[in-house]
């Protein structure tokens, strides 16, 4: 008998393409897995990243005493580039893009046509017509659709680039060891790319800490290379990966607004009220009526000349050191008038910080005599807690060492 | 750059020149810019080397607005103003409808209970279409802006529905988002009765009978009059280019500017506000407003530009409904055409061939797919049989509308794809007048991309987009644009686009330079 040349049915069967359901593991993951001792994995946008990975505590105060990697790979990324690419980014942004330079990265909201915010993110600027914008939910669709009559490309480089955010103030001194040269010249907000392993390292002096850092974009091939030359090179200097939770109460520490948790993407709510305007969430920095049009602008104008916001968003400093989480705020301990969309208790400033979402005037003409009702669990019997808040500017915690330039060697 | 306008219309189409001639007759200073070198946009009367005169686009007016025709005191003689209608059956044996009268040719069954059934179900339609009909002249109520005007037409709206007594107050909410099949089907059982009453419902759209909402397109159809006739069809006298002319004469009495030749290449914005347009030439022209009848994408997207309009607002936009389902055919033939059935008398009138509900089923399968029909659905109209001046020598002219004919063919539109659309309509006809194809002198065949091109049309469709509850009153053309204004100050639209809609009205152009005339400052 002739061997059959058909494949038998087993084989058909694992010749089936796989689809790959399920979170996806970043290109760390690897010696992420390794240093995970808590095991405990969250999802962000598709893939898994680690919540901790030993101590929450620790993390964070490596964060402000020693050197961090937070692996931010999955940033959603999308590089825009073409003619029109300037013209459709201060289209899609409300401030004005010319103002940022090649080489330089800025914050930057969106809106819809209501003007009510749909995300945040950083805009890297690499030439005249070439851009990148990250964020931390997906944009490819608005992308999309806002660029109907303007002649760029957007490509979605989410899974091309690997990223680690490198925080905390001994960051630059663990660069340098590793011979990164001329990185000492980066100023806040600066991008550069540098040599690194046969390939290019881009390193942007950005970051979401408050603190001396920054962030550093490689390929995905490098990954681990990058990761093992950071520890190696920042084995002195208290180097240690973090999870999302010490970042969160170093972002809250920073005055950062994170998207789903203290405003959520205007056209993802049900509830056509909850969409926010840069006004109302105290970012009206970022709204430029004159440089032209942009979305939302119409609407927003509008706000701002019928005075019509209808929330305030403060940094707040409470009494006592109970973390106010998701508790709702009073005038005169009485007329409820918003709630807290963050809060921690600041180990490195020793307050008890949150941010909140007032309904004007409150906030705005009305600033005294704020209280925070926070529910304390003792052993499963409920304390309610009157504290008195004061409204305060943020960033709460705001270091020189941040903006140095060369920075610090700790 | 020494003269100001007031106003600036882009587009001299019958909309364009109605609202012109309403602005100027208030005194305004107008120019009217016209891209091609000729005025009248798809209501144009073109000669032909044979000696006669063909209506390139639009062939028939039946919605032309009383109040235009009485205010601008329009110079128009109809060469007919009531048309009757005959459904063309394959046997000879024919039904002529006139009003909501039937009359069965050469021995076609009719009974008299559809006699009876088709009176009625007319007669409610137009009862219902009336409604429709008194918002046709006036800008389309909002909802939310707390003005008492709308207020005043939602309240007049809802009156008159309810004044229409219980019974019919029930059956026009019941039927008026319905199918015009299911709706002939309850009540006549005459194929013949049923393809060319259905039919009535799709001219010009991308919908059949059993599309939902196309019992709103034929009320919508119903709601204009010709001389006092609710549903009345007609011919000018001289052709549609008449209509067109009509309402140049009376602008430029009026005292407005007409400018063929005269392409806008971009609209000049300072402030978030038009102040005038830019011509291809580079010639800069300055106005208070400017208002635009070209098609609802035109305007924003080439003449205006994306980055001065929202990215949600460009969105919708880029979604409305605007590719065209119609192609006219228009045959020179060497004399009077000789149809089964029919006398040389019977020719001054619209023939229709859609012998069924399925018959026109079946033909919209093939546009559902990307192809033109096999056996396509036609409009036919004899303008040189109604209008004999039309003629100077001996030969006739068919105008076709064939329906249907998908703007976006899934082959593309190429040289050899518009000769067998020509073939295919031409073979169908073959089957009603045997002996037409030797008849033919010279043909026109006009796809929905021709359309576009010739009359500068997105999607060449002739309402510039689909007649539907979607993209009706204050959501024409779209969300954001409600009442002739745009999101950005100074620019107005006042074309087919906008409210009422499509067909050789003049109410767009009218209630769109009411519009700017009521505004403040």
């Amino acid at each position: 008998m002739t061997k059959s040349i058909s494949p038998r049915k087993s084989e058909l069967l694992s010749a089936k393409p796989r689809i790959n359901a399920g979170r996806k593991p970043t290109p760390f993951h690897p010696r992420q897995v390794e240093k995970c001792e808590t095991n405990d994995w969250t999802l962000w946008a598709g893939y898994s990243v680690p919540n901790s990975y030993h101590s929450v505590e620790l993390e964070y105060f490596s964060i402000r005493n020693g050197a961090t990697l937070y692996d931010i790979s999955p940033m959603c990324k999308y590089r825009i580039k073409g003619p029109d690419a300037e013209r459709f980014m201060n289209r899609f942004v409300p401030r004005d893009v010319k103002k940022i330079k090649p080489g330089r990265v800025a914050y930057a909201i969106w809106c819809n046509d209501e003007g009510h915010i749909l995300d945040d993110g950083t805009i890297f600027r690499f030439g005249p017509d070439d851009f990148r914008l990250c964020s931390q939910e997906r944009q490819y669709a608005w992308l999309m659709d806002s660029a109907l009559g303007f002649n760029v490309e957007i490509l979605d480089e989410t899974d091309d680039i690997a990223a680690l955010q490198f925080q905390g103030p001994t960051t630059f001194a663990i660069l340098e060891a590793m011979g990164i040269k001329g990185v000492e010249t980066l100023k806040p907000f600066d991008h550069k790319n540098f040599p690194f392993a046969g390939t290019e390292l881009m390193v942007s002096r950005t970051g979401f800490t408050g603190d001396l850092g920054y962030e550093l974009w490689i390929e995905p091939g490098k990954a681990l290379e990058l990761w093992d030359a950071l520890m190696a090179a920042g084995a002195d200097r208290t180097i240690s990966p973090i999870g999302s939770l010490a970042l969160d109460m170093a972002r809250i520490e920073a005055g950062f607004i994170q998207p789903t948790v203290d405003f959520l993407h205007a056209e993802h709510v049900v509830r056509h009220t909850r969409g926010r305007s840069p006004f109302e969430l105290g970012l009206d920095w970022q709204v430029d009526f004159g440089k032209g049009h942009f979305t939302g602008r119409r609407a927003l104008l509008k706000e701002k000349e019928g005075n019509s916001s209808r929330y305030c968003f403060v940094g707040l400093e409470i009494e006592g050191n109970k973390p106010a989480h998701n508790a709702l705020v009073y005038h005169k301990q009485k007329k409820e008038i918003g709630h807290i969309t963050s809060a921690v208790w600041s180990p490195t400033m020793k307050n008890n910080l949150a941010m909140a979402l007032l309904q004007r005037p409150f906030g705005v003409d009305i600033q005294e005599d704020l209280w925070v009702e926070i529910y304390v669990d003792k052993e499963l019997k409920w304390d309610r807690v009157m504290a008195k808040a004061k409204i305060v500017d943020r960033p709460f915690f705001n270091p020189p060492r941040k903006r140095l330039t060369p920075p610090a060697r700790f | 750059m020494t003269t100001r306008y007031d106003t600036i219309v882009i587009g001299a189409g019958h909309n364009g020149l109605t609202c012109a001639a309403y602005l100027a007759k208030a005194g305004k200073k107008v120019l009217v810019l016209e891209a091609k070198d000729r005025i009248g946009g798809m209501a144009i009367t073109e000669p032909t080397e044979d000696g006669v005169l063909i209506p390139t686009c639009a062939h028939l007016l039946y919605q032309l607005h009383p109040d235009v025709i009485r205010d601008l005191n329009l110079n128009l003689k109809m060469a007919a103003s009531s048309l009757p209608t005959i459904a063309l059956g394959s046997d000879g044996r024919h039904l002529k409808i006139l009003g909501e009268t039937l009359t069965a040719m050469n021995g076609a069954d009719l009974s008299s209970k559809d006699q009876e059934n088709y009176t009625q179900v007319m007669r409610d339609l137009k009862k219902f279409a009336r409604v429709l009909g008194a918002l046709l002249g006036q800008k389309p109520p909002r909802l939310k802006n707390r003005d008492w005007e709308d207020t005043k037409t939602l309240l007049k709206l809802g009156l008159s529905i309810r004044m229409m007594g219980r019974k019919s107050m029930q059956e026009f909410l019941r039927i008026a988002l319905l199918n015009i099949a299911d709706q002939l089907e309850d009540h006549l059982e005459n194929d013949l009765l049923m393809g060319v009453t259905a039919m009535e419902a799709v001219w010009g759209t991308h919908l059949a009978p059993r599309s939902p909402g196309s019992v709103l397109s034929l009320m919508y159809r119903l709601a204009g009059s010709m001389e006092g006739t609710q549903g009345a069809i007609g011919i000018p006298a001289g052709g549609m280019g008449k209509v067109s002319e009509a309402l140049e004469q009376a602008a430029t009495r009026a005292g407005a500017t007409i400018r063929t030749n005269a392409p806008v290449k971009s609209l000049l914005v300072e402030n978030d506000t038009v102040i005038g347009v830019e011509l291809e030439s580079g010639e800069k022209l300055l106005a208070n407003s400017v208002a635009s009848s070209a098609d609802p994408q035109r305007t924003f997207l080439s003449l205006l530009g994306a980055e001065h309009l929202d990215a949600g607002f460009t969105r919708r936009l880029n979604k409305i409904r605007n590719r065209g389902d119609a192609a006219k055919v228009n045959l020179v033939l060497d004399g009077l055409p000789e149809f089964n059935g029919l006398s040389q008398q019977d020719l001054a009138a619209k023939l229709v061939i859609a012998p069924s509900i399925n018959y026109i089923e079946k033909a919209f399968n093939h546009a559902k797919y990307g192809e033109f029909s096999e056996h396509p659905a036609l409009e036919i109209t004899l303008p040189t049989v109604v209008d004999p001046a039309s003629s100077r020598s001996n030969k006739h002219v068919l105008s076709i509308v064939a329906q249907y004919a998908p703007y976006q063919l899934k082959a593309g539109w190429s040289e050899e794809q518009r000769a067998d659309l020509g073939e295919a309509v031409i073979r169908t006809l073959e089957a009603y007048a045997p002996n037409i194809r030797k008849q033919i002198v010279s043909q026109q065949v006009l796809t929905p991309s021709d359309l576009e091109q010739l009359f500068n049309v997105t999607g060449g469709h002739w309402h510039h987009l689909e007649i539907q509850v979607d993209q009706l009153l204050m959501m024409r053309p779209l969300h954001g644009t409600a009442q002739y204004e745009t999101p950005i100050g100074g620019l107005f639209l006042c074309g087919a686009g906008a409210h009422p809609g499509g067909n050789v009205t003049g109410a767009p152009g009218m209630n769109a330079a009411q519009r700017i005339l009521s505004r403040k400052g």
